[in-house]
């Protein structure tokens, strides 16, 4: 348990009265990364700095204050036929928060990650200053807090270019693949496709290694603008542990396999495509007291086929069967130094929490990384040091720059702390 | 499309309510105190797409210039057709048992500067024969405890209030709708561990326009805890005096 002493702010002024009086720990969204880097012994909530500066309706242009959520943001964008041109699969996570992680979606391999659609931050640094960085101003800066979690000062607005779209719904495409041979081709294949992902069954095993549902999405161009809001099912409370155990999640896949019909083309509101899990709030308590660990790695495309194999095996073997594992092609990487993703496969998994685990998943760590791989920081909670070091070797630019605008020491997580980078 | 006067507009409650006023393309006068905040406001609403926006800087606790606040607000919005007063703080219970310049001011604030509103907005209401006039109120006026009796006791002199004004003005056709949320996560109750009674600004927000649209007198947000505080109310004093709430 992290107890933390938690500052809302609600504006710039806040942010910087609370660095005036010493403040040492991090700057926090919706607290959706599922590991530690939004955890300190004090954090900076920014949930209240959620206001829109500027929307230019015609150019698609939007300057927010980092606290604004994406299902705010977009409740204000698509009815005036705009859309995120980046977006992860949860709508409950802040701008700032994206931005700080970097984030990719099922657009990846064409579009890259948020941070090639952000015209401009503003940071506040260490001594109470705003700056504004970009591309080309402060460039510095502004690749060590893109993916940086935070740690280089406090993302305070974000300006976003944004996408033109002329329809809320997305026009679906089903393909079901049969093992990981043929959900690899069918990536390869469909490289044209705007947003492609997969949902895997980590159980199967043998010939079935890999067997998949591959989801391809476009953007329709009827159905209108009109957003629609349906209640959220919550979870009221934590289940027993143990009920996703590896039975329910084999017969889960199985059924779920079974169900997707290959070549089905159908029309689905933007939210069940892009945001499936968003339905039913406070999910993670499907896995009960001791929750669970997210893992996700990305791995070059040469080496793709085998660390992929050699991870589902190794999965399968133990029987620790993850219920939800998500498998993506993703495109090139960028200039940002702990951006995550590269030019290769990407694959998710949580697993329900477990001591046992922890050994399986530093195995894996060892895997990814002796590939050339990387292990995503907005889902990690238990890399070393020593492997962040090999996975992001870019790690010592990202120390030197919050060294030179003196976020070290001052800009700090329960992250940062394990992954060494707090001296 | 409304016209629509916010008062402590740049509390949580009153910023959701506003969004939703904004996505609607209504008319807006912003009464706040911090001007920052009032003007990172005003520039969200009309990226929201408020048609007309205008506001005004005002410290509620000074009661002289009410007056001139609203005048300015009926200057801008010609007819008043929602007014909700939303400003408010939360006093430190203890600080207020010991010392009475603390206890004045949380009286000031909570009370009296939020009856000295409804008394001017309500005169001005009547003289129009239309418009709806929130305020909110809190479950803490509906029992003191100990925990909180000071802005229980503000809250219930308003509750009282506007009670009194709603009978007056039904003939004129100005409805009086006194908001009751329980417990709500915003910046004014940080320091609160938050448990499933907690709710979000924004559905209380949604709630107030529901309440306007149903013709309610009397709304507690969300609604679960008209029958929390039926119970709470219910229980004998000599009873309740012995409790720890």
């Amino acid at each position: 348990m992290v107890s933390a002493r938690r500052h809302p702010i609600c504006s710039d002024e806040g942010i910087r009265s609370q660095l005036k009086q010493g403040f040492q720990g991090i700057s926090r969204g919706l607290g959706r990364s599922y590991g530690d880097s939004a955890l300190a012994a004090a954090v900076l909530d920014l949930t209240g700095l959620d206001c829109i500066r500027s929307f230019d309706h015609r150019r698609g242009i939007i300057h927010c204050y980092a606290g604004i959520s994406l299902q705010e943001l977009l409740s204000v964008i698509v009815p005036s036929g705009w859309f995120l041109p980046v977006t992860p699969g949860t709508r409950f996570v802040t701008l700032g928060g994206a931005v700080a992680s970097d984030v990719h979606g099922k657009n990846h391999h064409l579009d890259g990650c948020i941070s090639a659609f952000v015209e401009q931050l503003e940071i506040m640094t260490a001594n109470g200053d705003v700056l504004v960085c970009s591309q080309t101003e402060h460039s510095d800066l502004f690749h060590a807090s893109c993916g940086g979690m935070g740690l280089t000062g406090v993302i305070v607005s974000i300006c976003l270019r944004l996408r033109a779209v002329r329809s809320c719904y997305i026009e679906q495409t089903t393909l079901r693949a049969e093992n990981l041979q043929v959900a690899f081709e069918l990536f390869a294949e469909n490289q044209g496709a705007s947003y492609s992902v997969a949902w895997l069954d980590c159980l199967a095993r043998g010939d079935n290694l890999g067997r998949s549902v591959v989801m391809l999405g476009e953007h329709a161009d009827s159905g209108g603008l009109k957003m629609q809001y349906k209640a959220q099912f919550a979870m009221p409370l934590d289940m027993p542990t143990g009920l996703l155990n590896s039975s329910v999640v084999r017969n889960f896949n199985r059924l779920y396999y079974r169900h997707a019909v290959n070549g089905q083309e159908k029309e689905v509101y933007f939210v069940p495509f892009f945001y499936p899990l968003d339905r039913l709030a406070h999910w993670n308590r499907l896995y009960g007291k001791q929750g669970f660990l997210q893992y996700q790695f990305v791995v070059p495309e040469d080496a793709a086929f085998v660390v992929m194999t050699e991870v589902l095996s190794r999965i399968s073997a133990a029987q620790l069967g993850s219920f939800l594992c998500v498998l993506k092609a993703t495109g090139p990487g960028n200039a940002n130094y702990l951006s995550f993703p590269l030019q290769g496969m990407s694959l998710a998994l949580d697993f329900s929490f477990t001591l046992s685990l922890l050994p399986l998943l530093n195995e894996l760590d060892a895997i990814v990384v002796d590939h050339g791989g990387r292990i995503y920081l907005a889902k990690d909670a238990r890399m070393s040091a020593a492997i962040f070091r090999r996975a992001y070797p870019k790690w010592q630019i990202f120390s030197q720059v919050r060294e030179n605008y003196g976020a070290a020491g001052v800009f700090c997580s329960a992250q940062s702390n394990r992954l060494g980078l707090d001296g | 499309m409304s016209n629509v006067l916010i008062i402590g507009a740049t509390s949580a409650i009153a910023i959701a309510f506003a969004r939703q006023c904004a996505s609607r393309k209504d008319r807006l006068f912003l009464v706040a105190r911090n001007a920052t905040r009032l003007q990172m406001l005003v520039d969200d609403l009309q990226a929201r797409g408020a048609v007309a926006i205008a506001s005004q800087l005002l410290d509620v606790s000074r009661l002289d210039r009410h007056v001139e606040v609203l005048s300015a607000a009926v200057k801008f919005l010609k007819i008043l057709d929602v007014v909700l007063i939303a400003h408010g703080s939360l006093p430190d219970q203890q600080v207020c048992e010991t010392n009475p310049s603390a206890l004045q001011q949380a009286l000031q604030i909570n009370g009296n500067a939020t009856i000295n509103l409804l008394a001017l907005v309500a005169n001005r209401l009547q003289s129009q024969h239309c418009g709806a006039l929130l305020v909110i109120s809190s479950v803490a006026g509906d029992r003191g405890r100990a925990s909180n009796y000071v802005y229980g006791a503000a809250k219930a002199a308003v509750s009282t209030f506007a009670s009194g004004l709603r009978n007056r003005l039904y003939r004129d056709n100005v409805r009086v709708i006194t908001v009751k949320p329980g417990f709500v996560d915003t910046p004014m109750t940080v320091s609160f561990d938050k448990g499933l009674l907690w709710a979000q600004p924004e559905t209380i927000a949604r709630g107030m326009q529901r309440a306007i649209d149903r013709r309610r007198n009397v709304v507690y947000l969300p609604a679960f805890w008209r029958w929390i505080m039926w119970l709470i109310r219910a229980v004998p004093e000599s009873i309740f005096k012995r409790l720890s709430l």
